[in-house]
């Protein structure tokens, strides 16, 4: 049997052949029409591929297929050691890179007991880059949320911002993205010289632009047409779904791992979980606006207690046994290195270079068990299921991804709306194929 | 020489022997005769601290005899639950309202071949909003027979998430609506994340030194 006999009739589009498609469809009997939406497609976020099931412009059923974008980066930890690990995991929600780093590093915190003794210099490292990250994530997913709708200025916008918080990120760790910053009791390099100055500058500007956004969109009737009312799940079907994040909130239930299981000092800052009730895409929208609003408060915090109590503090933990050197200074290679330290090592101590050389070819040992850490990632909770058998490379990890988790919300959010909302409600989910996929 | 007064031998399996990933060679380390023994399964007893205990009381008169062991390891609990009631305890923890587990955060699942007759296993991390709570489920499968049943009844969510462990590990859920591959191809052999598949990999060169694949570097695990 043909696949025409199985399928029914199978139109391809090859290009410049969009009139024949159309004439051809509706000349055709059939109302119910099977499209593929992706994986090549702009407005699938990446390489997530749509299968929907048309009924003239109303989705019956809407399937997706993920795997695209598989790279294999749990397996290939378990070939590295625990401190290698930083650099596979912080390519998996590409978005996001120091969420991933820092659910990873508390994990393995958790299992070697070292929870307690991270400076707290570098806590406030992690919670500044951390709030950054989550702007920076934010505006992305406004701007190609624009953009997907048909709207460009918010695409230009955004990433206009982002880049702003690139190059604050490229300044403090080195790289722009995938910056493996947060390490295994620590962060692996202290802010550099005028990194404080910059940063106030930021915090000066960006308020001003994300009121700007809001102008162009809070009250934008195409805007509000496109997304009220749009994606509708409610808190039953979230807590279903295991949905977190911005969706989540925008069920109205304030449930932020920030304040409801603070890590990394959390605690001790002041801001707000924006919460909205509306449970539709406009309502997301307004929570990311509102929660860059709060990141910003809180970074500005991190800022004064970086430059003012926790001034010349460490950024990684006092054990021999487990910290890298973290006094480093940009050398003549480009790369990060510590002229003391390599003093030390090649010109004084013969057992420090023994150390050196076993801790960073051999790595540390993790006491056999497991751990799980999660943080508030831009796009809900990011776990990570650090398994060890006692052994210097990870014996498993695992990473709850919320992309991965929230696009199960796809059907229940667009089945029996139109088609041109399956835009809409895959943009508000806001997935990062990177990691979806992993 | 009598042996009756000395300590038992250890008889957990043994995880490595010498030192620093020396196998070829002679005894250059002076460690070749060491043997590390895998450390015994950890079974924890009352009192459990924090909320565990109210936990275990709320679960354990329904279904003492579903829970193999609790573990109380750094600050987190984990019940290991029999297979077969898996599915009752999931909806227990669920519904219960001393407990009521209403979020999973997903399956995840870790494949041990040294533990004979439960060599893969699926771990469901739960959290409680109404308490503000987490807890971890562990359920184990042999390789020889390689099922668990489906809680996507009970949490919709885990759909994907068996899907995932599915594709990597080879674990059947039965009873879930769609047992297919996720990530991986559909035609693909083999499921990549339990410990007997190879990474893969091939040789690099770099400044005129030649790399080994990844898991053909030296291990010191």
């Amino acid at each position: 049997m043909s696949t025409t006999e199985t399928e029914g009739r199978i139109y391809d589009v090859a290009g410049q052949d969009w009139d024949e498609l159309v004439k051809a469809v509706s000349e055709s009997s059939e109302e119910r029409l099977v499209v593929n939406m992706g994986p090549q497609h702009p407005s699938t976020h990446g390489v997530l591929r749509l299968v929907l099931t048309l009924d003239g412009e109303t989705v019956t059923e809407a399937r997706t297929v993920i795997g695209y974008l598989h790279t294999g980066i749990e397996k290939n930890m378990e070939y590295r050691t625990w401190t290698q690990g930083v650099t596979f995991v912080t390519r998996m929600d590409y978005l996001s890179p120091i969420f991933n780093e820092t659910a990873y590093c508390m994990g393995v915190e958790k299992l070697l007991g070292i929870s307690d003794r991270i400076p707290e210099r570098a806590q406030a490292l992690r919670v500044l880059t951390m709030e950054l990250t989550r702007i920076s994530s934010h505006l992305v997913a406004i701007a190609t949320f624009g953009m997907e709708l048909g709207a460009t200025t918010p695409m230009i916008y955004g990433f206009r911002e982002r880049e702003m918080v690139l190059d604050l990120m490229e300044y403090i760790t080195g790289l722009r993205m995938n910056m493996a910053y947060v390490r295994p009791g620590g962060v692996s390099v202290d802010l550099p010289a005028g990194a404080v100055d910059k940063i106030g500058e930021f915090l000066k500007i960006m308020p001003g632009r994300i009121k700007e956004m809001r102008k162009l969109l809070d009250a934008n009737p195409v805007y509000t047409r496109r997304t009220k009312d749009v994606a509708y799940l409610d808190l039953t079907g979230c807590m279903a779904l295991g949905v977190t994040g911005p969706m989540l909130r925008a069920a109205g239930l304030p449930w932020d791992l920030r304040k409801s299981q603070p890590y990394c000092g959390y605690e001790t800052y002041e801001f707000d979980v924006p919460t909205q009730n509306t449970c539709d895409v406009y309502g997301r929208y307004l929570v990311r606006m509102a929660e860059m609003e709060e990141s910003l408060k809180i970074i500005e915090q991190a800022l004064d207690r970086l430059s003012g109590p926790l001034k010349g503090g460490r950024v990684m933990i006092d054990d021999k046994k487990i910290g890298w050197p973290s006094q480093l200074a940009l050398g003549p290679d480009g790369l990060g290195n510590s002229p003391d330290h390599i003093a030390h090592i090649m010109g004084s101590s013969m057992e420090a270079l023994i150390h050196h050389f076993k801790l960073v070819t051999e790595g540390f040992r993790v006491p056999a068990g497991q751990a799980y850490a999660s943080v508030e990632s831009p796009r809900g909770e990011l776990g990570a299921h650090v398994v060890s058998d006692g052994g210097t490379r990870p014996y498993r990890v695992h990473f709850r991804d919320p992309s991965f988790t929230n696009l199960q919300a796809v059907p229940a959010t667009c089945e029996g709306g139109m088609v041109a909302d399956v835009i809409a409600a895959v943009a508000s989910i806001d997935p990062v194929m990177g990691g979806v996929d992993r | 020489m009598t042996t009756e007064n000395l300590p038992g031998l250890p008889e957990e399996p043994v995880a490595r022997r010498g030192m620093f990933g020396v196998k070829d060679s002679g005894d250059t380390s002076g460690y070749n005769r060491l043997v590390v023994r895998r450390p015994p399964k950890p079974v924890s007893s009352r009192p459990y601290g924090s909320y565990f205990d109210e936990v275990a009381d709320a679960l354990e008169p329904a279904f003492a005899d579903a829970i193999e062991r609790v573990v109380v390891d750094r600050g987190e609990v984990t019940f290991h639950v029999r297979r077969e009631r898996l599915v009752e305890v999931m909806k227990h923890l669920r519904d219960d309202p001393a407990l009521r587990f209403e979020l999973s955060l997903g399956v995840s699942g870790v494949h041990y071949p040294h533990e004979t007759g439960a060599e893969l296993h699926a771990v469901y991390h739960l959290c409680s909003i109404t308490h503000n709570r987490r807890i971890r489920v562990e359920v184990s499968c042999p390789d020889a027979d390689p099922h668990i049943p489906s809680t996507v009844q009970v949490y919709p969510t885990h759909d994907w998430h068996e899907r995932e462990t599915y594709d990597f590990f080879g674990i059947v859920f039965d009873g879930h609506p769609a047992l297919t591959r996720i990530e991986m191809p559909d035609d693909w052999e083999g499921h990549p994340q339990r410990k007997d598949y190879p990474l893969g990999g091939i040789p690099v060169e770099y400044r005129g030194a030649e790399v080994p694949a990844p898991d053909r570097r030296r291990s010191y695990s």
